[in-house]
């Protein structure tokens, strides 16, 4: 499928968003962390500063978000992993729900009980789990319902690589086939589960190989790139929405940052990652707008100011808003 | 005119599925065995002749993804009920059960819905050993998130199943293998009762009186429900009277009708067959500990459970393990005898 100049121009602004947002949460974040606001004695305090907890940040990883929620309307539902905020963004989830929840604020998406892990917006047809592996079985569930609901909606699956050898993974593949489930099951091969590479973990090189064995079709997409993601997958949504079952795809990606903040990353060699910046695909789809007359430079800054812009404005309103109250934590267990 | 006949515990399950997928199309059933066989414990009996595979769908032996599938089918709208053939098999999904359908209500802020509803069967007594005989409900119960409903009899089973499709929560519904009215498990025949032919509900959080008495209360539920109204016509011949509580539900509890009762005869037994380490026991122990305030108690409270052993195979070690008749009259006789320390009462 060729991408329209719209979708290219989608593609590439939300790739800039997405960017700028994990960099701006990976400053923010080390907030209050580090000497010498922290206890005397620690070179970083995870619990401290105004947006604590665990913290997994996709900043190269834009290419699959993008290239497959491109495709996506509101009615499809998406379902991310420990590491979501590039699905988010793509799926349209609101910057500034999403950044309060991370703030633990009470105008946040789940009202400051989930956090980075655990978003969950029902109007644009998001979640995600802290689970490795666990993003598969409801998305099934998203397509069993849009199935037996008669629409043409799709469920998305996102999983990395370091998930593919979960149990939860290869029931769902066999339970989608089954049925004929509207899920595309995409798999983030960043090459890295934390520290394990895909190498020490999984026996085959292409984790999209599997696909035959559940009878569905494998998709491979080699190289980090927005546009060959969005041309490689859309026969599998187009395969999804006519009732046709199920597809296998496997997106090689690259992860720039540690598996979370404070990652001292001492497991890859040292010169991986400015490596791999050297084939950003940001500067990537950017030159290749220009070359085919689709951006000039005014556009570009254009967008990049937009992007940013609304990445500083969900900061600012997260950092405005109010805590919920302590005792607020004891309403929402039931519905 | 409300039309009554008597009903085993899996007939009345049955029917109350049934009657809610005629009047509710979002509603749905995924399970293993549940079509042709009707469920291995009979709950689904009928209901594909009824309404076909597209809405009794027998399902893979995969528990994670079905479950997940419950999960995500509900947050999108639509009302599954999942059966997990035995309780004992959450070991191979919990993470979806607990992880997912019961906190993701609470992670998103209340903001999504799942009204999932998950049976199983518990329970042993008939020798199926230590992976296919536990009641579990209490580690359910433990964690926040889930309501559990523990009906006793048929009448309770299907006012509670229809009340359980339409909670908008995630619904744990856990029927003891042993009151099911199967035709190849003994069963206690107080079980199988006059069950009205039309819909109808039973609230969460309700307990109920079986039996009245005076003398000391029974909190019970599910098949010991049974065991101890056998054993209050055998206290009866003693001259001890003894009220017989069943729960229904753990999640909501119904806390007041315990220290009602309670209040009224200053003696208590909790009488259960999950284990009793960390368990109900404990728990309904502990709501009368902290309301000595204002209650009375004649005698100690005392705990019947399963030790904490896995269920044996063996028949005298099942049944020695497993609360039974003889063992609640023999509780009770001890706590007529026994008297709180001098100087505790008021």
């Amino acid at each position: 499928m060729q991408a329209s100049k719209e979708k290219l121009l989608w593609m590439y602004e939300k790739m800039v968003e997405i960017r700028n947002f994990e960099e701006t949460m990976a400053d923010v974040y080390l907030e209050g962390k580090l000497p010498p606001h922290i206890q005397k004695g620690l070179a970083f305090d995870i619990g401290s500063g105004p947006v604590p907890g665990e913290m997994h940040l996709a900043a190269g990883q834009e290419p699959v978000a993008v290239g497959i929620c491109a495709h996506l309307k509101l009615e499809d539902t998406v379902v991310g992993t420990h590491r979501p905020h590039h699905f988010a963004i793509a799926k349209g989830v609101p910057l500034d729900k999403m950044t309060a929840e991370m703030f633990g604020k009470v105008t946040g998406l789940g009202k400051g009980k989930g956090g980075h892990m655990h978003l969950f917006d029902p109007e644009h047809k998001f979640s995600c789990s802290g689970l490795i592996g666990a993003s598969l079985p409801p998305a099934c569930g998203a397509g069993l319902a849009a199935k037996k609901m008669g629409k043409d909606w799709v469920a998305v699956a996102f999983f990395g690589e370091g998930a593919a050898n979960q149990g939860a993974v290869h029931e769902s593949l066999n339970l989608a086939a089954l049925w004929k489930l509207p899920v595309i099951f995409v798999c983030e091969d960043n090459k890295w589960a934390i520290s394990v590479p895909k190498t020490s973990a999984t026996s085959i090189e292409w984790v999209a190989d599997r696909a035959s064995a559940y009878g569905m079709p494998g998709i491979k997409v080699a190289h980090n790139d927005a546009l060959e993601v969005y041309e490689a997958v859309a026969p599998a949504i187009e395969r999804a929405r006519r009732g046709q079952g199920p597809s296998l795809i496997e997106v090689k990606t690259d992860r720039y940052l540690g598996h979370f903040q404070g990652d001292p990353e001492l497991y890859r060699p040292k010169d991986e990652v400015s490596n791999l910046r050297k084939k950003d695909p940001i500067p990537k789809l950017a030159a290749l707008l220009k070359s085919r007359g689709l951006m000039t430079n005014g556009d570009e800054e254009a967008i990049v100011a937009r992007a940013k812009q609304r990445v500083a404005e969900a900061f600012a309103f997260a950092r405005q808003s109010d805590y919920p109250a302590p005792q607020d934590a004891l309403q929402d267990v039931f519905a | 005119m409300n039309a009554t006949r008597k009903l085993t515990m899996a007939q009345a399950i049955s029917e109350a599925i049934g009657q809610e997928m005629e009047r509710d199309n979002t509603v749905f059933v995924m399970g293993e065995d549940i079509g042709k066989y009707g469920g291995i414990f009979g709950a689904t009996g009928g209901l594909l002749d009824k309404f076909g595979p597209e809405r009794i769908m027998d399902t893979p032996i995969s528990e994670t993804a079905f479950i997940g599938t419950a999960t995500g089918a509900a947050a999108a709208g639509l009302r599954p009920i999942a059966e997990l053939m035995f309780v004992d098999f959450f070991g191979v999904c919990m993470d979806q059960i607990y992880n997912h359908l019961a906190k993701n209500t609470y992670m998103a802020g209340g903001n999504i819905k799942l009204p999932v509803v998950l049976t199983t069967a518990i329970g042993g007594g008939y020798s199926d050993a230590a992976q296919h005989s536990q009641c579990l409900y209490a580690t359910f119960a433990h964690m926040p998130g889930l309501k559990v409903v523990v009906p006793s009899n048929a009448y309770d089973a299907k006012g509670l199943m229809i009340q359980a499709i339409r909670d908008d929560n995630p619904v744990m519904f856990m029927y003891h293998k042993g009151i099911m009215g199967l035709p190849w498990m003994a069963y206690f025949e107080g079980s199988t009762t006059e069950v009205p032919e039309a819909a109808y509900t039973i609230p969460f959080g309700q307990a109920k009186v079986v039996r009245e008495g005076s003398d000391v209360t029974i909190v019970t539920l599910s098949q010991m429900v049974h065991k101890s109204l056998l054993a209050a016509d055998e206290l009866a011949k003693q001259g001890i009277n003894a009220e017989v509580i069943d729960l229904r539900t753990l999640v909501p509890l119904d806390r007041n009708a315990v220290l009602k009762s309670v209040a009224k005869t200053g003696r208590l037994l909790v009488a259960d067959e999950d284990y009793l380490g960390f368990g109900l026991t404990g728990e309904i122990s502990a709501i009368v500990a902290e309301n000595l305030d204002t209650l009375v108690l004649k005698a100690p409270v005392k705990r019947l459970a399963v030790p904490n052993v896995p269920i044996p195979y063996s028949r005298p070690l099942e049944q020695f393990v497993i609360p039974q008749v003889k063992g609640i009259v023999e509780a009770v006789q001890k706590l007529m005898k026994t008297h709180v320390a001098e100087g505790a009462t008021a």
